[in-house]
């Protein structure tokens, strides 16, 4: 049974940044890294990337991927210029107060898997 | 090796035909250093690409080559273009820019290999990944650079 970004959002304990994305939408991966290039390699349509990058290009690439949401750790507040992108492409941005090696557990223990290596 | 063969490597793949006069064209325009509008051009060829109903996963692989040619002019180069040409079973993508240029082709080609500031990696682009990106995300690259002068980059994709 896939997760939701509403489940996701409740059971990480997650708040959302951008206002009214589409929760019902599913995740059906999770990654979790900070180099833009590597991310640009290996991304997936649905995916749930956690990552410290808090610019519009972090946004930028969410967007092109497809990515079901962008979850920053750490109660790290993103700059203002890139929940205003975000909410212009319609990507969500979460912030959690865990670790990205907390979320990651989490998200794995959810059933949420690694993305198929394409 | 001479200057004007350390600007080039062998393409990869086989070049498009010529566009026809049929072919729909685009130009956008990216400017250096400015990442705030960096990825319009790659979201604006996307936008095409979907309304066509083109298969997604030839849609991925033109985002990701399309948006690191996109980063790649406004890290290095001095300001340039980007031309989407659509035409029958080919979809090209011409990245001109009027310099600096690139030394060493084969130097910039090689994973891992950058230039980049230490401000651009922060960001964290400037890995040296972008161009072996592009080309494994392509099915036919072809680029050429001249100091001082710029360089030029054509990547297609077959899109049926």
């Amino acid at each position: 049974m896939a997760v939701t970004l509403n489940e996701l959002k409740d059971a990480l304990n997650l708040t959302e940044l951008t206002a009214s994305p589409d929760l019902s939408r599913t995740v059906e991966s999770g990654y979790c890294c900070d180099l833009l290039s590597w991310v640009l390699a290996r991304g997936a349509q649905g995916m749930a990337w956690i990552t410290v990058q808090t610019h519009m290009n972090a946004v930028a690439i969410a967007t092109l991927l497809d990515m079901s949401c962008v979850i920053l750790p750490d109660n790290i507040q993103p700059e203002p210029d890139t929940l205003a992108k975000a909410g212009e492409e319609g990507v969500a941005v979460f912030v959690s107060p865990d670790n990205a090696y907390a979320i990651c557990g989490k998200m794995w223990a959810m059933g949420i898997p690694a993305a198929a290596k394409g | 090796m001479s200057a004007n063969e350390r600007g080039q490597c062998p393409p990869h793949g086989t070049r498009p035909p010529e566009p026809s006069d049929q072919a729909l064209r685009e130009l956008h325009r990216v400017d250096a250093g400015d990442f705030s509008t960096a990825g319009e051009a790659s979201a604006s060829i996307k936008r095409v690409l979907r309304r066509m109903g083109i298969d997604p996963d030839v849609i991925r692989r033109v985002s990701v080559a399309s948006y690191e040619v996109e980063i790649n002019l406004v890290i290095h180069s001095f300001g340039g273009t980007m031309e989407m040409i659509l035409d029958g079973d080919w979809l090209t993508i011409v990245s001109r820019d009027t310099g600096p240029g690139i030394e060493d082709v084969s130097l910039a080609m090689t994973e891992g290999w950058s230039t980049a500031t230490e401000e651009v990696r922060e960001k964290g682009f400037g890995a040296g990944m972008g161009l072996p990106n592009v080309k494994r995300n392509t099915d036919y690259f072809d680029i050429v650079s001249r100091a001082g002068v710029g360089t030029t980059m054509r990547m297609g994709f077959k899109i049926q």
